[in-house]
């Protein structure tokens, strides 16, 4: 992903954005311009408290190239405490640690770096959540 | 509207087809096609295609593939939707005719994965989903299925060897497909040994990348005596869309424009699923086979496993899937497949398929080409005349 694109999309990758409808409530993530439950366009944004559990997940064993070097890497469906489902990587985690149910919470790692001298991009992934 | 006919059918084998371009393998398909349909010309051509632009930097096809066949004039467009746009490329052949307003048109999918590497191809291949927010993270096609297949194993209690049925029949079947790419059996216990892609996900659940071209032609109904070719009647050919993003829908482990283009190819051919002989299922991922089945009414949600290992979907068992082997089997030329199901299907409805591939008294087969992890979904019947 170049650069305008991964700048474009900061205030989802780094604080969890999404929009909330005026009319009817319903919360989504990715941020929508239409609400998909009622069709108004009155929308506002609204930040995610980043916790959630673990909905569903898997361990990547072959990658797509920009992510070959971190294979075996996780990745989960979390479902967020505010309803709506987000698809991250996990982190902080091994294969076998991970179940579906788990407590999981938001943090800003390195998704990739692209290429010897590209700039990294850092983005949320979820790390299961630390006891109070 | 018209009601339509396939009158001829064409295909390539499905290989990796590192000698041709994919100008001639569309052309080798289309002609093939419009021979077995006895004519000589055709008014339209639909070009069913994903990746030409991003591994053969070649978009246009339409007008190229046109121009090679021999049609330069002709309306002539592609159809991306996918690894649906086979499928959605005939359904725009079939809408053109149905209309009135094309007399003769064909519909031809085509892909080429090996213009490139392998690695190259899948991120391709990733652009199906939502680039912003799942490609981009690091999840591949196969990890958004291993997502579904995961979530569909939790909720119904099913362990990693309940899905070894399906690539198992799909590879049973393909040994028998001269055009199919894996022409041989595989076992369960392979299956379980497979190497991993995203877990629960194995090389023996995922359809092979591979090249290949098919073609049909597509006529009135009403008119099929003015042709050779032996004709079926296209009862249905019905498209819907769900979320892009797998994470945005209702839930996860159904597909839901599968439920409602299998609904509506139901209403428009009224009849109702156990009236169908055979089904053609887009089985990318042994998961998308059991999900495909459940949501096109053949089985209760999370059934189709247990249906499975009774051999209900085998060619002599109940309702025979995935008879010419499958995307698994006979391969998954992304953009190519959904017209290579609908080729299988009419074979089995002519009565011309291979003596251990012909299911017996087929009056109504069914195809499903779903694209992405199911946002695009082409559910069709043919129906014998
Ligand atoms: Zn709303």
């Amino acid at each position: 992903m170049d650069i305008p694109r991964y700048w474009r999309l900061r205030n989802q990758r780094y604080r969890l954005e999404g929009t909330e409808c005026i009319e009817c409530g319903q919360r989504n993530f990715p941020p929508r311009c239409i609400c998909p439950h009622c069709k108004s366009d009155s929308l506002k944004s609204f930040r995610f408290s980043g916790r959630g559990t673990v909905y569903s997940f898997s361990t990547i064993y072959q990658a797509l190239d920009t992510f070959d070097k971190d294979i075996p890497y996780s990745i989960a469906l979390v479902k967020l405490d505010e309803g709506p489902l987000i698809t991250t990587q996990l982190a902080d985690v091994g294969p076998d640690e991970i179940q579906i149910g788990q407590p999981v919470e938001m943090v800003i790692r390195k998704i990739y770096e692209d290429g010897e001298n590209g700039p990294i991009q850092y983005g949320y992934k979820f790390r299961p959540a630390l006891k109070e | 509207m018209r009601q339509t006919a396939i009158i001829g059918i064409g295909q390539t084998p499905v290989r990796e087809h590192w000698d041709y371009p994919i100008r001639q393998l569309a052309v080798q398909a289309l002609w093939a096609a419009i021979k077995d349909a006895g004519a000589k010309h055709i008014e339209g051509l639909f070009v069913g295609n994903m990746l030409s632009g991003a591994l053969a930097e070649q978009e246009h096809l339409g007008a190229l593939i046109a121009d090679y066949a021999g049609f330069p004039c002709i309306e002539a467009v592609k159809v991306e939707a996918a690894c649906a746009s086979g499928a959605a490329a005939v359904r725009q052949a079939v809408l053109a005719v149905a209309s009135g307003h094309l007399e003769i048109a064909a519909a031809v999918g085509v892909e080429k994965l090996t213009e490139f590497s392998g690695k190259f191809s899948g991120k391709a291949l990733a652009t199906a989903a939502d680039a912003d927010y799942e490609a981009s993270i690091g999840l591949s096609f196969a990890a958004l299925n291993a997502l579904m297949m995961q979530r569909y194993m939790y909720e119904y209690g099913y362990s990693k060897e309940d899905f070894a049925p399906f690539p198992v029949l799909a590879h049973q079947n393909a040994q028998y497909n001269p055009n199919a790419m894996f022409r041989y059996p595989i076992t369960k216990e392979q299956y379980l040994k497979a190497k991993p892609i995203a877990d629960p996900i194995n090389l023996l659940d995922s359809s092979p990348i591979s090249d290949g071209a098919a073609a049909l032609v597509i006529v009135p109904l009403k008119n099929i005596q003015s042709f050779g070719g032996s004709a079926v009647k296209i009862s249905a050919c019905e498209i819907a869309t769900d979320t892009i993003g797998l994470d945005n829908r209702e839930n996860p482990i159904v597909l839901k424009a599968a439920q409602k283009s299998a609904q509506a190819a139901y209403k428009t051919a009224g009849i109702q699923p156990r009236d169908i002989s055979l089904f053609e299922a887009h089985d990318a991922f042994s998961i998308i086979t059991a999900l495909s089945v459940e949501a096109s009414g053949f089985a209760n949600a999370g059934k189709a496993p247990k249906l499975a290992a009774d051999g209900v979907f085998n060619i002599n068992g109940r309702l025979p899937i995935s008879t010419f082997g499958g995307l698994k089997g006979r391969g998954h030329p992304v953009g190519a497949t959904g017209v290579y199901q609908l080729v299988e299907a009419a074979k089995q409805v002519r009565g011309t398929a291979p003596d251990k591939l012909q299911v017996d008294d087929v009056r109504l087969a069914m195809t499903q080409n779903i694209g992405g992890s199911g946002a695009t979904v082409v559910t069709s019947i043919l129906e014998k005349i």
